[in-house]
């Protein structure tokens, strides 16, 4: 039977990113694909899908961003600690024909697209990193993605770090100067609804990551379908065409709950 | 080939989703009817919403699951328009499940979910994953099961369908009582357990509940013996539900007299479209075994 039992494990390594956010590394060769996600269980506190962040043949992380009350308790976890997994779940990013990518992302969605950038740089690609926060103290993987190789732009709220205003504009300006042949993104609905808009004027395919309260990561429970059409974001999502976006009613508008009731975005 | 009946409500394939499964929406149970169930139960409903337990809820082991969602759901108000949606975007029947905590507001609950016209209402008499809070099961006492299945009768004209539990006394009892009290047929078997997963590194019970209902594979046996007692105790049509995965194991459902098989885990092990992987596979089997109808084959090994 394929089987995703709950593996778990010491921490091999936690780095703090910024004093948001950490990377819990893990010596367990997952074989995930930019993009797909884990469910992160910690004992006697609870489990949440996490965003891969990096992954080898060997090891992988997942990088956790303190903003509720499982990721505050997330984000204390040192080496050594006990963690579980189940996964990778989800579509991925894809790599086509194209030379050159934008990726876009906003807030600790910038996760998955580190992973991504690695994986298309590997592949002689030419990669523009795009990267909005709040401020300066919220930004992480830009040492990173520059050493890789990456092209890297920043804006922040408050002009602290890059450019002051939305990533969005930093979109803009790079497809009015350079040759794009796709676009991913990964952050807050509102601004992904932005870059897909921006991709529409453009003509540049593009994927998103959406995200969606889940339960199994299965695609059994049905808590992360989305309205109208009804998949599921834990398995023909998270990363998600923008034309399957733009047939997606709720996307920027509303998600639903643990009980299953619509909440705005 | 494939039509069956449900209590006068007619089914173009007894290949239908069970309960609990990918019922959270309107939307998401028309996903299941696009990828052929032939009916589509929604998750259980309640009049208060509930958030259920916190994760993780679902677990695989083995040939199995272990789930203890809590009873997750919007409530009758948000669900209600839910409901509808299905009803009219589904294509297939829909079922309405009902979950409550007192026989008495069985009454209400049908009443108030008959507005969204479902084809059947189904009575979730059995979860196990609720009994420290509320108690026993109804579905574990043949007065208390009898008395929420007349509560619900009461109150509506779209037919009532009961699950059952495995753990049950004496199972044949509890259909015995679901039947004079009303019931249009009986849905069996919810999971068994409930069971419990211990992981050894962090020394603890995975599941937040710490324990929960199995299902899966690893059931199947148990749902095929609880389907063929009803069949006899009873004659009511029958849903078979617990571990079905494949054609062969739908027509061993039937087989024990079953009319309908419900599939849930099943998505899992094969795939949000397993109910056209079923259907093909039952009628490739009844091609070469001679049989031409659902209503030949039902309880052909209860004779």
């Amino acid at each position: 039977m394929n089987e995703n039992p709950m593996i778990t494990m010491k921490i091999s390594r936690a780095a703090q990113e910024n004093p948001y956010v950490k990377t819990l590394y893990f010596d367990y060769p997952l074989k995930a694909k930019p993009g797909q996600c884990i469910m992160l269980w910690i004992p006697g506190v609870g489990e949440k899908p996490m965003s891969i962040s990096y992954c080898d043949a060997k090891r992988f992380g997942a990088s956790v961003y303190a903003i509720g009350t499982f990721s505050k308790e997330a984000i204390k976890l040192k080496a050594g600690d006990v963690a579980g997994f189940r996964g990778p779940f989800g579509t991925s990013f894809t790599l086509g024909k194209e030379k050159s990518l934008a990726l876009v992302g906003g807030g600790c969605g910038c996760a998955p697209l580190a992973f991504l950038a690695e994986e298309a740089l590997k592949k002689k690609k030419k990669v523009f990193y795009l990267l909005g926060a709040r401020s300066k103290d919220y930004l992480f993987f830009t040492e990173r993605m520059k050493k890789a190789g990456a092209e890297v732009l920043v804006s922040t709220d408050d002009g602290s770090a890059g450019t002051k205003g939305f990533v969005t504009e930093l979109l803009r300006s790079v497809l009015q100067k350079n040759k794009v042949g796709k676009i991913c993104t990964c952050g807050p609905e509102i601004m992904m609804k932005k870059v897909v808009d921006i991709s529409d004027v453009s003509k540049t395919p593009c994927e998103l990551s959406l995200e969606r309260y889940m339960k199994c990561g299965m695609g059994i429970c049905g808590q992360c379908a989305v309205d109208p059409i009804g998949i599921r974001m834990c398995v023909e999502g998270p990363v998600i065409k923008k034309e399957t976006a733009e047939k997606i009613t709720e996307f920027g508008k509303y998600r639903r709950d643990a009980s299953g009731r619509r909440v705005p975005i | 080939m494939l039509k069956t009946e449900l209590a006068g409500v007619k089914l173009s394939n007894p290949a239908i989703l069970a309960s609990g499964i990918m019922g959270v929406s309107g939307a998401s149970l028309s996903f299941a009817a696009k990828n052929g169930a032939g009916a589509v139960t929604s998750k259980s409903i309640s009049l208060e919403p509930r958030k259920g337990h916190p994760n993780p809820v679902i677990l695989t082991y083995g040939q199995g699951m272990l789930n203890a969602v809590g009873l997750s759901n919007a409530g009758i108000k948000d669900s209600l328009p839910e409901l509808e949606y299905a009803v009219k975007n589904a294509g297939v029947p829909v079922i309405a499940s009902l979950v409550e905590f007192k026989a008495e507001n069985f009454g209400p609950l049908a009443k108030e979910i008959s507005k969204a016209n479902p084809a059947i209402i189904e009575l979730n008499l059995s979860c196990p994953n609720v009994e420290s809070e509320f108690g026993k099961p109804f579905s574990h006492d043949p007065a208390a099961a009898e008395w929420a299945t007349r509560a619900a009768k009461r109150n509506t004209k779209i037919p009532v369908f009961v699950k059952l539990s495995p753990n049950a006394p004496d199972l044949c009892e509890v259909a015995r009582a679901v039947k004079s009290a009303g019931a249009d047929g009986i849905t069996a078997i919810n999971t068994a357990g409930p069971g419990m997963q211990i992981d050894i590194y962090a020394r603890r019970p995975v599941l937040s509940n710490k324990c929960g209902g199995v299902s899966g594979p690893a059931i199947k046996p148990i749902a095929v013996k609880c389907i063929y007692d009803i069949y006899k105790e009873t004659k009511l049509p029958i849903i078979g539900t617990g571990g079905a995965t494949t054609g062969a194991d739908a027509v061993e459902f039937i087989m024990a007299g079953a009319s309908a098989v419900g599939i849930g885990s099943g998505i899992y092990y094969r795939g949000i479209n397993i109910f056209q992987k079923v259907c093909k596979e039952m009628e490739e089997f009844m091609e070469n075994e001679g049989f031409s109808s659902i209503k030949e084959m039902r309880g052909a090994a209860n004779e």
